[in-house]
């Protein structure tokens, strides 16, 4: 038997809220299943178990906040139930860990933004949902992924009612407006802080880290012919965009500049993976840039499905606790609809970030001559504790260069 | 297939109401979607008409009217 705590995603979570047990007690559970997951200030993050087994009974019930390190769920891993000397601090569960109601350095919190009552194991579906007849989504599965906006989500979990009660057309995602209908009571509950997140972190990265900043024009007509050939016969399902190459580039560049991977905690600790954070925009506000893990060691193709897999999974607002809290460099892109210079700020305790601003044709000499090329204004904003500029430089080169021939993996 | 559409429209940008939007503008501004979402649809449209959608008819595609226009003229539905 063994417990299952509330995970920390960083220095600057004390806190989470459980508001999803996707497994029942009595089921078994694999190492790394998805059992349930948990609401930060980063976001809703899925939480996977450590060991298999058989989940014996949930601790913690939905929509309560706890402090991390609390046990939220016990495994039966089959093994023996007497206390092992060997694993130490197990919490018992007969003593269901009271802990101070609220960590002393919380953020300013309204009083009681949960309910006291945890939300009914089932409710009934003729609960007021909207009334005009739509097919019902049928009988929730533990298996089956909600398909809720995060801001709906938050605001489930906030006001205690249960999204799973609404009747919505099939493949329509659930919203903020939904579960505003649902709620008994008209009071908007608070809304639940990123922007606090983004802005502790900030500042922390403001106040510590001695950016210097870099600019580069690159010149991307190699590798964007390269990725439309790549494209040409391919379906949808399997094309390559722009921003995986990018990606590869950056990771590959720096298996040579070490000192741009890695994490600053007193002194520097380099990495020798590439997990490369990518700064994704939230839709109706809010970033976060979770990992590409080991991306200098994956081919192309199967970044590109990693990153895409990761932006779906941020667009619906779940994430692994890995992602958030072990990427080593952090690559943020405009995209095509932007500007053309980005300057990062450092994610602590990263080292580096990489900024790519929206390509476009510009004006530049190619071959001798002035020639429309497509381009785009790389950056680097880099922690001038651990590197200086010189090498900086020669690292934004060593991505222009691998831009310049994308098809050597 | 205006309904196939937006609700596709509606799984990648379930915050914006399709009603409001402009149909002759770029799908990119008027939803704020980027490159990766853009992919998105043109794969879910692709499997649920059992299209190609190659990549060079892109332009094609740009706004709500424009990608009616195309999956029409490339005899969807």
């Amino acid at each position: 038997m063994s417990a299952f705590v509330m995970p920390s995603l960083g220095a600057d979570m004390e806190a989470g809220v459980l508001v999803e047990q996707l497994i029942a007690p009595g089921d078994p559970v694999q190492r790394g299943d998805v059992i349930g997951a948990v609401e930060t200030q980063k976001g809703v993050i899925e939480i996977e178990v450590f060991e298999s087994g058989t989940l014996a009974e949930w601790l913690v019930p939905l929509g309560t906040k706890v402090p991390v390190g609390t046990p939220l769920a016990m495994i039966d891993t089959g093994a023996q139930d007497v206390p092992d000397p060997d694993e130490p601090d197990i919490p018992d569960p007969e003593e269901p860990t009271e802990l101070p109601e609220e960590p002393p350095t919380e953020l300013p919190d309204p009083e009681q933004p949960f309910p006291d009552d945890p939300i009914p194991e089932d409710l009934p579906y003729d609960d007021p949902g909207p009334s005009e007849p739509m097919p019902e989504i049928p009988p929730f599965d533990p298996g089956m992924r909600l398909r809720i906006t995060p801001a709906a989500r938050r605001l489930a979990a906030q006001s205690g009612v249960d999204p799973r009660a609404l009747s919505l057309p099939l493949g329509r995602a659930i919203t903020r407006a939904d579960i505003l209908g649902l709620a008994p009571t008209s009071k908007p509950p608070p809304q639940f802080d990123m922007r606090a997140a983004i802005a502790a972190a900030m500042s922390r990265s403001k106040r510590e880290i001695p950016h210097y900043y870099l600019s580069h024009m690159v010149d991307l007509t190699a590798a964007e012919g390269f990725v439309s050939a790549l494209n040409k016969d391919r379906a949808p399902q399997d094309r390559v965009l722009l921003g995986a190459v990018v990606a590869r580039a950056v990771a590959h560049a720096l298996r040579k500049f070490p000192e741009f991977n890695g994490h600053y905690d007193g002194s520097f600790v380099p990495s020798q993976a590439v997990h490369l954070g990518m700064a994704i925009n939230i839709r109706g506000g809010g970033l976060v840039a979770p990992a590409l893990f080991d991306a200098a060691d994956k081919p192309l193709d199967a970044l590109m499905r990693d990153m895409a897999d990761l932006v779906e999974r941020v667009r619906a607002g779940r994430f692994r606790a890995r992602e958030l809290s072990d990427a080593t460099i952090t690559l943020t892109s405009l995209g095509d609809r932007g500007v053309d210079e980005l300057l990062g700020v450092i994610y602590p305790p990263q080292v580096a970030i990489v900024g790519m601003g929206t390509p476009r044709l510009h004006p530049m000499i190619h071959d001798g001559q002035v020639a429309a090329r497509l381009a785009a204004r790389l950056t680097l904003a880099a922690d001038h504790r651990v590197s200086d500029g010189h090498r900086g430089a020669l690292f934004l080169r060593a991505i222009d260069k691998h831009l310049q021939k994308p098809d050597t993996p | 297939m205006t309904a196939l559409l937006s609700e596709e429209l509606h799984r990648i940008a379930p915050d914006i109401d399709l009603t409001d939007i402009d149909r002759s503008e770029d799908l990119r501004d008027e939803l704020d979607i980027d490159s990766m979402d853009f992919l998105r649809l043109v794969t879910a449209l692709g499997k649920r008409l059992n299209l190609d959608m190659p990549e060079a008819d892109y332009d094609r595609m740009r706004s709500f009217d424009a990608m009616l226009s195309y999956l029409q003229a490339r005899g969807a539905g």
